[in-house]
């Protein structure tokens, strides 16, 4: 134990052990390889971005501004890809997961250090063949791939976006048994379960989602290979195949991957409130084990996407009440959260209002989401802009907002740098308002009856389309901001020291940047989870 | 030294009972025992496949957590094939107005 | 922390007993999405099989019996040679391992071998999926499902034989170079563990596809 003690204790932090490129792309150093998941997806990020700001630029005016209407199909399809695979879904869990779950456990590293490194090229491979399939003209099946249009008729490149969704697939899968193996045998002493910080609870339901879920989109993507390549296959209707099939196979992945993209960004906002209202989680018990209720209710209720697709009216009624069950866990998260702030000593530090926002928009989605699960309100509003605020509630307010307030709550001791706080407040800010802009009027456009992927709409709707568009370009400022003021404090920002917020966590215990293993010695956990009230005292007393 | 003999001597008995239900299971099919082939094909791979993950895969000495793992995926398949069945069983009842 | 157990314990954990559980563990729950992969098409197999019966028994009377009984003797036998495998591994009996690693080898090699006649012979009789279908008109349409799926189920099955199979030279390569050592034969179990899996899923393949219906 002493012998790992001095070798960590002269030994330079991550950042500086190495310098060249080399040593960054053959790493394994799960900090390092979190790092390079940060560049990645946010690359995908933008790239996706630019889509969606092009669509609402076309949007602008009825008969469409800027595309024929099969150049729309595909922008919004490569969104929808390029959003769901290659950002959402890797973001909080590879980015900050990756960086952060062996810092929290108090482990050197992950348990398959190689096998990350491995599910990172993985996931290049997949986000290059998705690239390539764009360059080549793209997909125009949109991002669900319904059957038989995907299958027989599109003439686009459904075999490579395909295959890169497939590959990255992979990437997801063995990511979630990495963390999954890493929080069961790698916690250090006396960390048990009822002691871990949220965080990993979230991480690991959504662990438990990847693995359950990814295989079946797998074969359910291979399926289509199969179909279109010797044009049958086993949802071809001239054969007395379902397409519903089709949709039940994807949807039971496609359903469970929202919270795939939603469970880790509930599970940072648990650490951000607790830490800027200095007070431990109201409920930790409730809360941990929602994220486990969440993520097995999940996998109940997919077909509620499907409800005009054709399935019986009686299995509708079925998945419709299921659907109703989610929002149980889901609102035991949103109403602990809401006491654990009262009476705290809240500071408005960025990643507290990425936290605040997150609660707001996320309860907006989550209401929404039961009107949609209801079957008759469902056929109303079903495939009509509705739906598209609703989900991106969910996933812009609620993933990106949680990815955007993780990265600010833990680029202290990714960087060992501190950003401005000043810019990081406005950027919040901006960015909640343009959200709001951009798809509040989306609602209202879906009530109406504006359909969803169409690339014209009727002249009424116009005055909302412009709103939407306008809250688009200050959401997409909002989104640069960060961008830039990080960087910037890479550089001139001031020397963070290991705990900036005063917070709880294994990983505050050590220097920022972290040293390449962790920790100078193991830690040895004798306290729970967000124990302000010691820390304050402790702090009283000295 | 005579653990390990033990543990042959179990390795050789659930190979030859994985044989016999072999042979049994392309024996029944040749009978027609009407819905019930089905069944009794299924019953039999069931045992088979138990035999192989407790004695061959060692489950009987792991660890209860790996017994979890098997058991959430294979009640995983179950919620696919049961809510599935939610829609298919119900297809033919018709539409409600 | 000096000694012999230095060298086979990765720097991430403290400890052997951690390894082996980690490394346990993870290869379980790889098999966790491997079950659910499978599961997708045992799906798909239910629906079509409960909605196209006489098609599927038409269908299914066009596989070979023979082939697909002997592979599954095939298969249960190399399953023994694998765990045959491991205890000569934990016994540290070098070339005892080496043998039952080449068994398993050659086993899954003429399951392999004999799939592809098989193949060859549907071939040749029309029944893969496309424009050569030559099938009895009334059941054709979902006699192709059957087609398509049985197919797919096995190519899938077959492709996880290969990758078994580099698997298993793999290993065989390390046997030989006396690299696997007695207090940890890690790869060897987990390894195994993977084949195993692999003759599972033949053991539900083989009633499903090859003995629907045979008694008419």
């Amino acid at each position: 134990m002493d012998d790992t003690a001095t070798r960590a204790g002269t030994e330079p932090d991550y950042l500086k052990v190495e310098h060249s490129l080399r040593s960054w792309l053959l790493t394994t150093d799960h900090k390092r390889i979190g790092i390079l998941y940060m560049i990645s997806v946010t690359g995908f990020f933008f790239i996706a971005g630019i889509f969606a700001l092009l669509m609402r630029l076309h949007l602008i005016s009825p008969e469409g501004a800027l595309f024929k209407p099969e150049t729309y199909n595909r922008l919004f399809t490569m969104h929808g890809i390029i959003m769901v695979w290659f950002f959402l879904i890797p973001s909080i869990p590879n980015v900050l997961g990756n960086f952060a779950i062996p810092l929290m456990v108090g482990a050197r590293d992950l348990a398959f250090p190689k096998l990350n490194l491995l599910s990172w090229y993985l996931f290049m491979a997949g986000g290059g063949l998705a690239i390539v399939s764009a360059a080549l003209g793209g997909v125009d099946t949109g991002w669900t791939f319904y059957i038989p249009f995907s299958s027989n008729f599109s003439k686009t490149h459904v075999y490579w976006m395909a295959a890169g969704i497939f590959i990255a697939g992979f990437s997801s899968i063995l990511t979630a048994l990495n963390f999954i193996v890493t929080i069961h045998t790698m916690r250090a002493p006396g960390l048990t379960w009822l002691r871990l910080p949220l965080f990993l609870w979230s991480i690991y339901a959504t662990s438990v989602i990847l693995i359950l879920a990814t295989p079946v989109l797998a074969i359910t993507l291979l399926l289509i290979a199969f179909e279109r390549a010797f044009q049958v296959g086993i949802f071809d209707p001239n054969l007395g195949g379902d397409p519903v099939l089709f949709q039940h196979l994807f949807w039971f992945y496609s359903h469970p991957a929202v919270y795939i993209m939603i469970l880790p960004a509930m599970g940072w906002v648990s650490e951000a409130i607790a830490c800027f209202s200095r007070k431990r989680i109201f409920g930790y018990g409730f809360v941990a084990f929602s994220s486990l209720a969440i993520a097995t209710f999940g996998f109940l209720v997919w077909a509620h996407h499907m409800f005009v697709a054709g399935m019986s009216m009686y299995g509708g009624l079925v998945f419709s009440v299921l659907s109703f069950a989610v929002a149980v866990p889901s609102a035991i998260k949103v109403f602990n959260w809401t006491a654990t702030l009262h009476k705290g000593s809240i500071s408005y530090h960025t990643p507290m209002l990425y936290a605040l926002g997150f609660i707001g928009l996320f309860t907006i989605g989550g209401l929404t989401g039961l009107f949609v699960a209801t079957l008759a309100v469902n056929v109303h509003v079903h495939d009509t802009y509705f739906i598209v605020a609703h989900f991106h509630y969910i996933m812009v307010g609620g993933t990106a907002l949680g990815y955007l307030g993780s990265i600010h709550y833990w680029w202290p001791k990714i960087s060992g740098k501190l950003f401005p706080d000043m810019w990081g407040r406005l950027a919040a800010t901006v960015g909640f308002i343009g959200f709001n802009l951009t798809f509040f009027p989306q609602f209202l456009l879906g009530y109406l009856g504006m359909n969803r992927r169409y690339a014209t709409y009727a002249p009424e709707f116009q005055f909302l389309n412009v709103l939407s568009t306008a809250g688009a370009t200050i959401l997409g400022v909002g989104y640069i901001l960060p961008l830039i003021y990080l960087l910037w404090s890479l550089r001139y920002g001031k020397e963070a020291g290991p705990n900036p917020w005063g917070a709880t966590g294994l990983e505050w215990l050590t220097p920022s940047p972290p040293p390449k293993h962790n920790f100078h010695e193991v830690p040895e956990v004798t306290w729970g989870a967000y124990n302000y009230h010691d820390m304050e005292a402790q702090d009283g007393r000295s | 030294m005579s653990e390990q003999a033990v543990s042959r001597t179990v390795y050789y008995r659930v190979f030859f009972a994985l044989i016999v239900l072999a042979a049994l299971t392309a024996l029944v099919a040749e009978v027609n025992l009407g819905p019930f082939n089905v069944t009794v094909a299924l019953v039999i791979a069931l045992v088979k496949a138990g035999l192989v993950a407790v004695y061959f895969m060692h489950l009987r000495e792991s660890r209860s957590l790996v017994w979890l793992v098997l058991l959430i995926s294979l009640a995983w398949i179950m919620i696919m094939l049961v809510l599935t069945f939610a829609d298919y069983a119900t297809r033919s009842w018709g539409q409600f107005r | 922390m000096d000694g012999p157990e230095t060298s086979i314990v990765a720097e991430q954990f403290q400890s052997l007993e951690q390894q082996k559980d980690a490394d346990t563990l993870g290869m379980w729950v790889f098999l966790a999405t491997e079950i659910m992969f499978f599961g997708g098409l045992f799906l798909a197999y239910t629906v079509y099989r409960i909605m196209y019966p006489e098609a599927w028994a038409e269908a299914s009377g066009h596989t070979s019996f023979a082939i697909g009984t002997i592979n599954t003797f095939v298969l249960l036998t190399s399953s023994l040679t694998v765990v045959l495998g491991l205890d000569a591994a934990t016994l540290g009996r070098q070339r005892k391992l080496i043998l039952f690693l080449v068994l398993t080898i050659v086993l899954g090699l003429t399951f392999l071998l004999l799939k592809g006649f098989e193949y060859y012979h549907h071939y040749k009789e029309g029944l893969f999926p496309g424009p050569g279908f030559r099938l009895e008109p009334e059941y054709a349409r979902a006699a192709l499902l059957f087609m398509c799926l049985y197919f797919a189920m096995t190519g899938l099955h077959a492709l996880h034989m290969i990758v078994g199979l580099g698997l298993m030279s793999f290993l065989l390569i390390r046997a030989w170079r006396g690299l696997i050592r007695p207090e940890f034969p890690a790869h060897v179990e987990i390894i195994g563990l993977y084949w195993h899996f692999v003759d599972i899923v033949w053991i539900f393949l083989y009633p499903l596809l090859y003995l629907v219906d045979r008694h008419q």
